[in-house]
């Protein structure tokens, strides 16, 4: 992985930024031995690391804006994290960057049920929003697999999605506030509790910004109320052509359930091997459909999607009767990546997003890849949303197999754009897609997400070398001549 | 003044168009069929480029819930190729004709240019939540695209979320890729009657504060019945009326209307409707019916915290006469108000902008936009919330850097 060049000079400099960064963030707030900085120099993607220059955990909004001018006043890259979870390397630290963690920003600051919303800082994990409200009969719902873990922050930084987005949308449909603050120590607030502010969409952009256009510190959440109830249904079949086909006709007959999930024949049996879930080994698709909301609803539902699985050539089909056994059935699919780990010494996760109906032929595709790079691949997806999440193995401590691991990797998401889709679904680009940009976009495409940063951040000092392959000097973006014509890509580096 | 109007038909006219007002630095009036022509700052373009000329859908998927079209295509053909496969634009868009005295079936382009949404918006999301990729122009003379054709996607940033309500400002949109959903198959409506402002507001909360997912949450006062659409034996009656829709397989519905009723009653008599008379009222709502008439008062949306809604409404209301009603659970206030001010004579003629910001500053903060005014009136008021420094010199950047000549739309925003 290609990292922009690291400033000689900043570093150079490193003993009089920790001494200022201490005038703004007293005491433990900075960070700067080798040791205990250890502790941040990776995130998910832990294939990479790379030690920061200094690490700062500002308490307030006002050091985090002071922090962030000194920065820009002396041209020091910055890079914004939340809990480190992220599995496309946006929060990697730089060798010539702050690391700015917000995990001191822990408080949920105010419920406010008769509004149905809840302000909380950044480094509150997505799972305590949930648990603060529970005894209220209340949650946040998007519900990343990583919610125990994960900050609101990070969040909104990549637009995280969950198995419950399909119906209750991403973060970006359930952020109904935020404080923020820019590069230039600027602090804006953006939205309320009230919707749609008028004027341009910042709120609408910030998210999904993966910590390249300023740092968020405060969001205002919408809660809803719990589903009156949940059910389930567990679908095998004998194809995946089958299971695509089940999943199109539910949707065609106007169902959207509250998650749809499917996995290949690999991820079922590396789950059912790990914690005994009860999933058929002789189908070659599994298919887990939840509905939720009112019970007579439910109700009303579940048979027909029952019915649907039927005509579709199911040859499993439970319905769950219990809260234990909707447990039961969603027990293998939440431990599915841990389940491969064990199969597997290493394994990489993909994120790509296709048009649902090419689902069979690419699943198709990915097998003659599998044979190709000579490595295994299982596959579970957010089968309603086209959202795919390849699990490659491999072993690392294995000649090329990383090498070879990547290459299919690349080859798996080139192929989501292929047929329509996107290289990334709820992860993020980071540093792990980054080189793949110019497959999805043109030039033009490119510069005009450009232009967006040109506006915040005109100097480039937030997470630079994460999103973009190249960062255009703003003052050359204006000079840009666009032939229609797409970036080269025979060199892409496989990231 | 326009005095040309160009319509371009294929994205080649549409680069040289631009390219051309940009050399020559000759702003556009970037339009639909002018429907919301009415809406924000009254523009001051030269010539007009008219986006009519992109029709058609370039797809329609109904079971992957997408669509792309033109940004001209009209929004009764959209509605029409939906609802023949039992789809819908789940955000409501509302047709504001009655409103703004507009005729014209509107453009795709130009509902998601103002990031329009109805009653469902609390339930759904707004236009914003449902656009999922473009094509366009930037008013930079340069083509590009943004966005996919999928609704899990967060490659590189969201553009959607900027075009969304920019009011062409930013691009010229030229194809749009949206996100459709199954249109419920019953609808059913709770009311409640003869509540005051703020018990109803206790009342909306209440409702959607329950399971019973409601999509629409509104109230209006005795006083506005007349344009609702509800039916003559309710009108008679006179009372307030607050409500509460839910939709859904028809069982579904049927549960949760009797569920409602049972759970409000505390509160005072409460009917349901059916299918058809809730389509007929909540459409009514939708368009802003109520406050149609008399034509010459300024019309404002207002979007503040639910519970603070009434609040905002009663408190304007000490100052000037005011009528007002309320939906997304009384966090949008649609407020009408003679255009002159409370000292009528004095020539005073701010529409009750200043007191309407004062009372939404007060009850914790949001918006409020002059829907409808005379053209003196959006000349002499800031028609959008005035934004803090910091957020309006952010806006103005983007601007920049989009259309750094200032030929799209100038001055709308
Ligand atoms: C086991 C596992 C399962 C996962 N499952 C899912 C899933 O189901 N769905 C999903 O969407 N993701 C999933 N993820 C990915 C990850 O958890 C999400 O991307 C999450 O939102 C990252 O949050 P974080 O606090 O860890 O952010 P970090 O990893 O610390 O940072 C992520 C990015 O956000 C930026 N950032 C963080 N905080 C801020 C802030 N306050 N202001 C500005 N920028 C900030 C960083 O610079 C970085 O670019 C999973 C990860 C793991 C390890």
């Amino acid at each position: 992985m290609r990292m922009p060049e690291p400033d000689a000079a900043v570093m150079g400099r490193r003993e009089s930024i920790v001494a200022h960064l201490r005038r703004i963030v007293p005491g433990e707030g900075v960070i700067s031995s080798i040791d205990e900085m250890r502790a941040y120099d990776c995130d998910g993607l832990s294939a990479y690391r790379q030690l920061p220059l200094i690490v700062v955990l500002p308490s307030t909004t006002e050091q985090v804006a002071r922090v962030l001018a000194y920065c820009h006043k002396n041209g020091v890259k910055v890079v914004p994290r939340g809990a480190g979870t992220s599995l496309s390397g946006g929060s990697l630290p730089l060798a010539d960057a702050v690391t700015i963690g917000l995990g001191k920003f822990n408080r949920i600051l105010e419920v406010d049920l008769p509004n149905r919303c809840a302000v909380v800082q950044p480094g509150v994990t997505n799972l305590a929003i949930s648990n603060a409200v529970a005894v209220d009969g209340f949650y946040y719902a998007p519900d990343p697999s990583s919610q125990i873990a994960c900050s609101i922050g990070g969040n909104v930084a990549e637009n995280s999605g969950g198995v419950h987005c399909l119906k209750y949308g991403l973060t970006t449909n359930n952020v109904l506030g935020v404080e923020f603050v820019t590069i230039e120590g600027e602090i804006l607030r953006l939205g309320g509790k009230h919707l749609d502010s008028g004027g341009l969409d910042l709120l609408g952009i910030i998210t999904g910004s993966e910590g390249l256009l300023g740092i968020v510190t405060e969001v205002t959440v919408r809660l809803l109320r719990r589903p009156e109830t949940a059910k389930a249904v567990l679908m095998g079949f004998p194809s995946n052509e089958d299971g695509g086909d089940c999943v199109a006709a539910i949707i065609a007959a106007g169902i959207i359930p509250a998650g749809l999930e499917m996995m290949d024949k690999d991820a079922i049996a590396a789950a059912e091997d790990f914690v005994h879930a009860g999933y058929p080994l002789d189908v070659e698709a599994l298919l887990i459909c939840e509905l939720d909301g009112p019970e007579v609803e439910v109700d009303h539902l579940i048979d027909q999607v029952a019915a649907i699985a039927r005509d579709h050539k199911a040859s499993t089909l439970r319905v769950s009767t219990s809260e234990e056994e909707r447990m039961r059935f969603w027990a293998g699919r939440k431990a599915a990546f841990p389940a491969v780990g064990r199969i597997s010494p290493d394994y990489m996760c993909m994120d790509g997003t296709i048009p649902r109906a090419r689902l069979p032929e690419v699943l198709a595709r990915m097998r003659e890849m599998s044979v190709k790079h000579g490595l295994r691949v299982a596959n579970v997806f957010h089968a309603g949303d086209g959202n795919l999440h390849p699990l490659i193995l491999f072993d690392a401590n294995k000649d090329t197999e990383l090498e070879r691991a990547e290459a299919f990797g690349a080859d798996i998401l080139i192929l989501c754009v292929e047929v329509g889709g996107v290289l990334t679904g709820e992860h993020g680009v980071g540093v792990e897609k980054r080189d793949l940009m110019p497959t999805m976009f043109t030039e033009s495409d490119m510069a005009h997400q450009q232009r967006l940063k040109c506006a915040f951040d005109d100097g480039h000092l937030l997470n630079p070398g994460k999103v973009f392959p190249t960062l255009h000097r703003c003052a050359e973006l204006g000079k840009l001549h666009v032939t229609g014509g797409r970036l080269p890509f025979p060199d892409i580096p496989r990231f | 003044m326009t005095d040309t109007a160009f319509r371009p038909t294929d994205e080649a006219q549409l680069v040289e168009l631009v390219a051309w007002a940009c050399a020559e630095k000759k702003p556009l009036e970037v339009r639909g069929t002018g429907t919301k022509r009415g809406l924000g700052a009254p523009g001051n373009a030269e010539h007009s480029l008219d986006m009519t000329g992109f029709t058609g859908l370039s797809l329609y998927e109904p079971a992957e819930l997408v669509m792309s079209a033109g940004a001209g295509i009209s929004m009764a053909e959209v509605e029409a190729t939906l609802s023949a496969q039992g789809q819908h634009l789940a955000f409501e868009p509302p047709d504001l004709n009655a409103l703004l005295g507009t005729e014209g079936p509107g453009t795709l382009g130009g509902v998601i240019s103002c990031n329009l949404a109805g009653p469902r918006r609390i339930h759904a999301g707004a236009a914003r939540d449902h656009f999922l990729g473009f094509r366009g122009v930037s008013g930079r003379g340069e083509a590009f695209k943004s966005g996919a054709r999928v609704v899990k996607n967060v490659t590189g940033f969201d553009l959607p979320k900027l075009m969304a309500g920019s009011m062409g400002t930013l691009v010229a949109l030229r194809e749009l890729t949206i996100k459709v959903l199954p249109a419920p198959e019953a609808v059913g409506t709770v009311l409640v009657l003869g509540l005051d402002d703020e018990t109803a507001g206790g009342a909306l909360s209440r409702a959607l504060g329950s399971a019973h997912e409601v999509t629409g949450a509104a109230h209006l006062p005795g006083s506005l019945l007349a344009g609702s659409a509800l039916p003559d034996a309710l009108l008679s009656l006179g009372k307030a009326v607050t409500l509460i829709r839910v939709e859904g397989p028809s069982p579904s519905v049927a549960h949760r209307v009797k569920a409602l009723r049972r759970e409000l009653s505390d509160l005072g008599e409460t009917h349901a409707l059916d299918s058809a008379a809730s389509r007929a009222a909540w459409a009514a709502l939708r368009d802003v019916k109520p406050l149609v008439e008399p034509r010459d008062r300024a019309v404002w949306r207002i979007s503040v915290a639910p519970m603070a809604g009434a609040r905002v409404v009663e408190s304007v209301g000490k100052v000037r006469p005011v009528e007002a009603f309320y939906d997304w659970g009384g966090g949008l206030v649609w407020l009408a108000t003679d255009e002159e001010g409370a000292g009528k004579g004095t020539g005073e003629r701010d529409g009750g902008a200043q007191a309407i910001r004062a009372a939404v500053a007060a009850q914790g903060g949001g918006h409020a936009t002059l829907l409808r005014g005379s053209q003196a009136l959006r000349a002499a008021v800031s028609v959008f919330q005035p934004q803090p420094g910091p957020v309006a010199a952010l806006s103005r950047r983007l601007k920049d850097q989009y259309d750094p000549h200032g030929i799209l739309n100038p001055g709308r925003l």
